[in-house]
């Protein structure tokens, strides 16, 4: 970002003579400093580089771009301008709003196209040419593991956007990622008790899950929390990431027996799936004396939207909603509304959140060092940012918070106004064992990129 | 049986000489990244092993991603199973994607033309469900195959100690993810480039390009064409393996997406945009395709912003909105455009263009009478 700034006025004008290319290439000019760094991308100017890594083509564009918007409000409030968001209600809070440490931050974006392969392909980007010092972003657990497993190899923090499968934190869990989001388990913990007082204790339930690693454990969480509540499972089904019609999955699901349809997906996926769902009559319909029933375990507000109709009366679980009444949510949908005419997503806040966090873990740390900044963040117990006090717990980077229970609004007044909070499940109650998803967080010491 | 004929033995210096100098010449493009001169020179590979086959037999096939796929997961599996020294990843890579490709191929070319590509797109789009989904204890599905800690890595284990944290691919003690990787892929490229030239060049070649130009007066005249083609198919399926087992080892991860038929497209309008048939375009066609790809999906509104703020207030917002729609997420648009416009001026791919650039420097006035150029010796 910085490096444009050195180019004049005329150099400009005869490039963008010069012809598309070569005037867009000849801002890129930079000499790399990479030898005489002690670790990856220590920033030795006055600004600091974030990397933006979100899906803007793909089943989760919607998610990605706005995702980016709450990046981009966060750099904003870092450097100290805007009204400032949550930066005033983050406590404790180490944030003076002149950047990170006295140096402005900076950042460069990319496109994951939600794919892992392209995913990586930016991260390395951004990190090996851009030298950011940290890289957040994801809506596909799939890219986010991918991600942080590159950023642990390179010795770059990773702060995590969008992830919700259990192995983000688990079984593929690192020591340079973090995640601020919820997860499958937490989903499934949060549902259950609200799934039995509305749907009862006898239910024959029917999944349809999205085919990577997200859906395997959302899919694996929610069927064993409703199996405990005595719901039988009648068949689990795979479908691929983004087909669009998804008619021959519907069409077992009439006559297999079951009463509840689950729907393991996200994003473009369940915004296709589930007016489809509704549109085959399966709402309208009794099986085994009950009124069949759609459940989408984890949903927001941008597929709610987008799915119209179809989305009155679902339940679901959810990361964060706009109108929460607590001073963060306030602050921060106060300054992203006056930005962008819009409340925020569920996916732009905790992009906002991780890159503040980040933000105040390296003013804590008093350095950018990777180790030290990581055990700023490790067991950090914070309040302020939305979701009551919350903790970073350093044996799996997990952040532990309360988890919302939705529904989508039978009489919405505006059309952001599509859901509905119909529960808190408590910190204590989604707090489980690190032990149970396995994993190992591996070492400190950085890889200097 | 290693010569070269004069001409060939300098191109091939140069290309030499061209790929080994990337980061000096590919860093005023801010492209000198060893992640980017990795890609460009493991796609060099990809496009030079598919024009062996399009070029020279004009069978098009739409299904070379497959053996990309396959020859990074067989890489990977390398790394998991065995050692994580770089050799063994790729010879497995290549042998796996050829045998792969003996099969496809052995069904595929009892038929040509536009059946041929159908079956190939058949065959890959198979390749990629099966990688996807079904196989996903092999693969793990759309998450990708990663290494992790818990791996057996037989033949490491028993000459050294592990390292804390997770391994890398190495050579002689090099780790494979950066310059050295570069350097690497960058001697790959060479070598696959002199192969590329040995088999142009030889009767073997010949023999294909009589194969393109009509393979039925071929047959006639008593020649066999199946074992050639199928050859060819080998090859240039070897050479994807090549390049697939280069993307596991630079960053030792496999997707299934590698095999997704938008990948096989990809590489189709690499040769295409370079010059069907010569040596060099399809390694330009890589090169700009990869690059633009880097570069304009980079590019947001606000370096945008900055870079047409000398406009006047009012135009500069209008040119930013327009050219926002061919950079970031939209730049697909842009290789769209350029597609579009080089196959319809530029038939030949951008070789054509050098070549037509070249002769009218070397002879002005002194046109073939219908304008056209005159049948080129390839390279």
């Amino acid at each position: 970002m910085t490096r444009i700034t050195g180019v004049s006025r005329r150099q400009v004008l005869k490039g963008a003579g010069a012809g598309l290319l070569t005037s867009l290439a000849a801002p890129m000019v930079f000499s790399k400093g990479a030898w005489a760094q002690d670790f990856c991308n220590n920033p030795t100017g006055d600004t600091v580089t974030f990397g933006f890594n979100v899906p803007q083509t793909g089943s989760y564009a919607e998610e990605g771009l706005d995702q980016l918007k709450g990046y981009q409000l966060a750099v904003k409030h870092l450097n100290g301008e805007g009204d400032g968001g949550m930066i005033n209600t983050l406590k404790p809070s180490a944030l003076k709003g002149n950047g990170i440490l006295g140096k402005k931050v900076a950042f460069v974006t990319g496109d994951t196209q939600t794919k892992t392969d392209a995913a990586r392909d930016s991260a390395r980007r951004m990190i090996e040419r851009d030298n950011a010092i940290m890289v957040t972003g994801s809506v596909s657990s799939g890219e986010a593991i991918a991600v942080q497993s590159l950023c642990q190899e390179m010795g770059v923090i990773y702060m995590s956007g969008l992830t919700h499968s259990n192995d983000t934190t688990g079984k593929d869990k690192r020591r340079y990622g973090f995640r601020h989001y919820f997860n499958a388990y937490q989903s499934g913990v949060a549902i259950a008790p609200f799934l039995a007082q509305e749907y009862g204790r006898d239910r024959r339930a029917y999944h349809l899950t999205a085919d990577y690693t997200w859906g395997w454990t959302q899919e694996e969480s929610i069927k064993a929390a409703t199996e405990q509540l005595g719901w039988e499972t009648v068949a689990t089904v795979r479908t691929p990431l983004g087909i669009g019609d998804f008619s021959q999955y519907i069409t077992p699901v009439q006559n297999s027996g079951a009463d509840v349809l689950i729907l393991n997906h996200y994003g473009h996926d369940m915004v296709n799936s589930l007016p489809q769902a509704v549109q085959f009559g399966l709402r309208d319909r009794q099986v085994n004396g009950k009124d069949f029933q759609i459940v989408v375990p984890m949903f927001s507000e941008l597929m709610a939207v987008g799915a119209g109709d179809a989305v009155k009366g679902i339940i679901g679980t959810s990361n964060w909603h706009w109108n929460l009444p607590d001073d963060g949510s306030k602050a921060f949908t106060k300054s992203y509304g006056e930005e962008y005419g819009a409340p925020p997503s569920q996916s732009s806040h905790t992009g906002y959140v991780q890159a503040l966090l980040y933000a105040d873990a390296c003013e804590r740390a008093g350095t950018f060092y990777p180790p030290e900044v990581i055990k700023a963040l490790e067991g950090f117990e914070f309040d302020g940012l939305g979701n009551g006090p919350t903790l970073y717990r350093d044996t799996d980077h997990q952040c532990f918070k309360e988890v919302l229970v939705v529904r989508g609004n039978m009489s919405p007044t505006s059309k952001f106004d599509v859901l509905d909070i119909i529960g808190h499940t408590s910190r204590d109650e989604v707090t489980y064992d690190p032990a149970m998803f396995g994993g190992d967080l591996g070492p400190y010491d950085p890889n200097n990129c | 049986m290693f010569s070269l004929a004069k001409k060939d033995l300098l191109s091939l210096g140069v290309f030499a000489l061209i790929v080994l100098a990337m980061p000096f010449w590919l860093s005023p493009l801010g492209a000198a990244y060893p992640a980017l001169m990795q890609k460009l020179a493991i796609f060099a590979i990809f496009a030079v092993g598919f024009n062996i086959l399009f070029g020279l037999t004009g069978y098009l096939s739409f299904g070379h991603a497959a053996f990309l796929g396959i020859g990074s997961y067989t890489a990977v599996w390398s790394f998991k199973l065995l050692t994580m020294n770089v050799v063994p990843a790729v010879v497995f890579a290549v042998v796996m994607s050829g045998v792969f490709a003996l099969a496809i191929g052995y069904l595929s070319l009892r038929r040509s033309g536009i059946y041929f590509s159908i079956l190939t797109l058949a065959f890959a789009q198979m390749s990629y469900s099966l990688a996807y989904s079904v196989l996903t204890p092999i693969t793990n599905g759309e998450t990708g195959l990663l290494l992790v800690q818990g791996d057996p890595r037989v033949l490491d284990a028993l000459f050294a100690e592990p390292r804390q944290g997770l391994p890398v691919p190495t050579l002689l003690g090099l780790d494979m993810s950066g310059y050295a990787g570069f350097y690497f892929c960058a001697a790959m490229l060479v070598i696959a480039f002199y192969l590329s030239q040995k088999i142009f060049a030889s009767p073997f070649g010949l023999a294909l390009r009589g194969i393109k130009s009509n393979q039925t007066r071929m047959n006639y005249t008593g020649f066999n064409t199946r074992p050639y083609t199928l050859a060819a198919f080998v090859i240039s399926g070897m050479y994807a393996g090549l390049a697939g087992g280069l993307l596991a080892v630079t960053d030792p991860l496999a997707g299934a997406e590698r095999m997704q038929w938008t990948a096989s497209g990809e590489v189709v309008l690499m040769t295409i945009l370079g010059g069907v048939g010569t040596l060099v375009g399809p390694v330009v066609g890589a090169w700009l395709i990869k690059y633009l790809e880097n570069i304009f999906s980079a590019f947001n509104e606000s370096i945008l912003q900055r870079f047409f703020s000398f406009l006047p207030d009012g135009l500069d917002t209008f040119v930013v909105t327009v050219t926002s729609k061919f950079v970031g997420d939209g730049w697909h648009l842009t290789l769209g455009l350029m597609f579009v416009l080089v196959v319809a001026f530029l038939p030949g791919g951008i070789m054509e263009g050098i070549h037509r650039i070249v002769r009218s420097f070397q002879r002005r006035g002194d046109r073939e009478p219908d304008g056209s150029l005159k049948a080129q010796p390839a390279e």
